[in-house]
């Protein structure tokens, strides 16, 4: 049993922890507004992008001159694994539950004998990989030191990875990143890069477009900075889940806090009471035998 | 009205402009031209250089390096990676590209050369008009 003077102890040090927990929940509540309108002033870019990437690409996917950055290297072999992680930890599931579907996925390609190639983007995407697949993890990237995601950024990891594909060190690369639904909710997504893959889009009519040069200059224009794009988007939708994972963890962890705070004063209270009932049973019985 | 044209200018960070206007002037990969209502669908790769939308509300100046537009009887949007209004440069910046936009158009010879070479002064020029006018009427 702890004494009173432990419990007096303990409750003000889970104090001063609910008080950091409260404390980090507004920040990340205050960045989550900015990062989310950050995410969503990005979509209108990335969504033209892919319409107009995928009108064109459709009818181009099939031709035998399309680039190669659309119908792929005609091969399957060597996958790269892009990981987009957060660079801090204390936001939940958050990086684990991209990491463990990046590892699964992984997994999977191993199993069925492909080779594997991971790139991390993100600190601890890379901290949760680094144990398994040691050998396969050929860099990290991190924005630890930059503040607010900048396009530049993502043209860095996308140039990167374009200059990988040059050299022909990779045949297939996919993205993993956690898609923000809402404040309660992210979704880790897997999205294919290279070769750019997209939805079938009901209803979209062809129209009889004229090209200025053509097509296929268009297309070796637009397919490497839609890698980018795509990256930019994927990172600031990480950067917006990121902080609404934080703001909920948080929560949690405060009214936990709390919660551990009130039975702590309830069995301080009782221990209190006890010691007051037994001095004066003490004082009571001491005087009765005199 | 008619033949307005919807004009939207996008960069990946934010939706620079939306707006109806008269006329977009656009630097083609083969040139600038110029667009209208009702226009053919093109979809042109952009030069660095100036797009000047003209509304009702007058003319406006972009600078962008570079792009994609995609040019359709619906409207006209402008994939840019970087697009700047006047505001967004320092006076002396625009200055600096406006000396060397006047060298390279002593130096041309041939008359396309010249034209493109004044095009680009045009637009410097334009560009430090609006942002001596934006500076002013923020001031107040």
């Amino acid at each position: 049993m702890p004494s009173l003077k432990d419990l007096k102890n303990r409750i003000a040090s889970v104090k001063s922890t609910q008080k950091i927990t409260r404390a980090m929940q507004m920040v990340a509540a205050a960045k989550l507004r900015k990062a989310q309108e950050r995410a969503e002033a990005a979509r209108p870019y990335a969504e033209r992008m892919e319409t107009v990437l995928a009108s064109m690409g459709r009818s181009y996917a099939t031709r035998d001159d399309a680039p190669a950055l659309l119908k792929g290297t005609g091969k399957e072999d060597v996958h790269l694994l892009l990981v987009a992680t957060a660079e801090r930890g204390l936001c939940g599931g958050f990086n684990s539950s991209i990491a463990r579907m990046a590892r699964d996925h992984a997994r999977e390609l191993v199993a069925a004998g492909k080779t594997v190639k991971i790139l991390c983007v993100g600190k601890k995407g890379h901290d949760a990989l680094k144990r398994l697949f040691e050998d396969q993890i050929m860099d990290l990237i991190t924005f630890r030191e930059v503040k607010q995601i900048a396009y530049a950024n993502a043209q860095e990891v996308g140039g990167k990875i374009l200059a990988m594909f040059e050299n022909g060190e990779f045949d297939v690369a996919t993205l993993f990143y956690s898609r923000f639904k809402s404040v309660i909710s992210q979704i880790p997504t897997a999205q294919q890069l290279i070769p750019a893959h997209f939805e079938k889009g009901e209803g979209d009519e062809e129209r009889a477009y004229d090209y200025e040069p053509d097509e296929g200059v268009i297309l070796d224009d637009l397919l490497p900075r839609n890698v980018s794009v795509q990256i930019f988007r994927a990172l600031l939708e990480n950067g917006a889940g990121e902080m609404g994972a934080k703001m909920s963890a948080m929560d949690n962890a405060t009214r936990n806090a709390g919660e551990m705070i009130d039975k702590l004063t309830l069995s301080f209270n009782r221990q209190r009471q006890a010691q007051i009932t037994k001095e004066l049973i003490e004082i009571i019985s001491g005087a009765e035998a005199l | 009205m008619a033949d307005t044209i919807k004009i939207e200018i996008v960069s990946p960070e934010k939706l620079v402009l939306s707006e109806e206007a008269q006329s977009v002037s656009v630097p083609g990969q083969e040139g600038y031209f110029t667009v209208m209502g009702e226009h053919a669908p093109v979809m042109s790769i952009l030069k660095p250089g100036f797009i000047s939308v003209l509304s009702t509300s007058g003319t406006q100046t972009y600078y962008v390096q570079g792009g994609f537009a995609d040019i359709s009887p619906d409207g006209v949007t402008i994939l840019a990676e970087h697009a700047k209004t006047g505001a967004d440069f320092d006076k002396s910046e625009i200055e600096a590209a406006i000396t060397i936009a006047q060298q390279e158009l002593s130096k041309a010879e041939e008359l396309a050369d010249k034209d493109l070479a004044q095009n680009v002064l045009d637009g410097w020029k334009n560009l430090l008009l609006e942002a001596a006018q934006s500076g002013t009427s923020g001031a107040h």
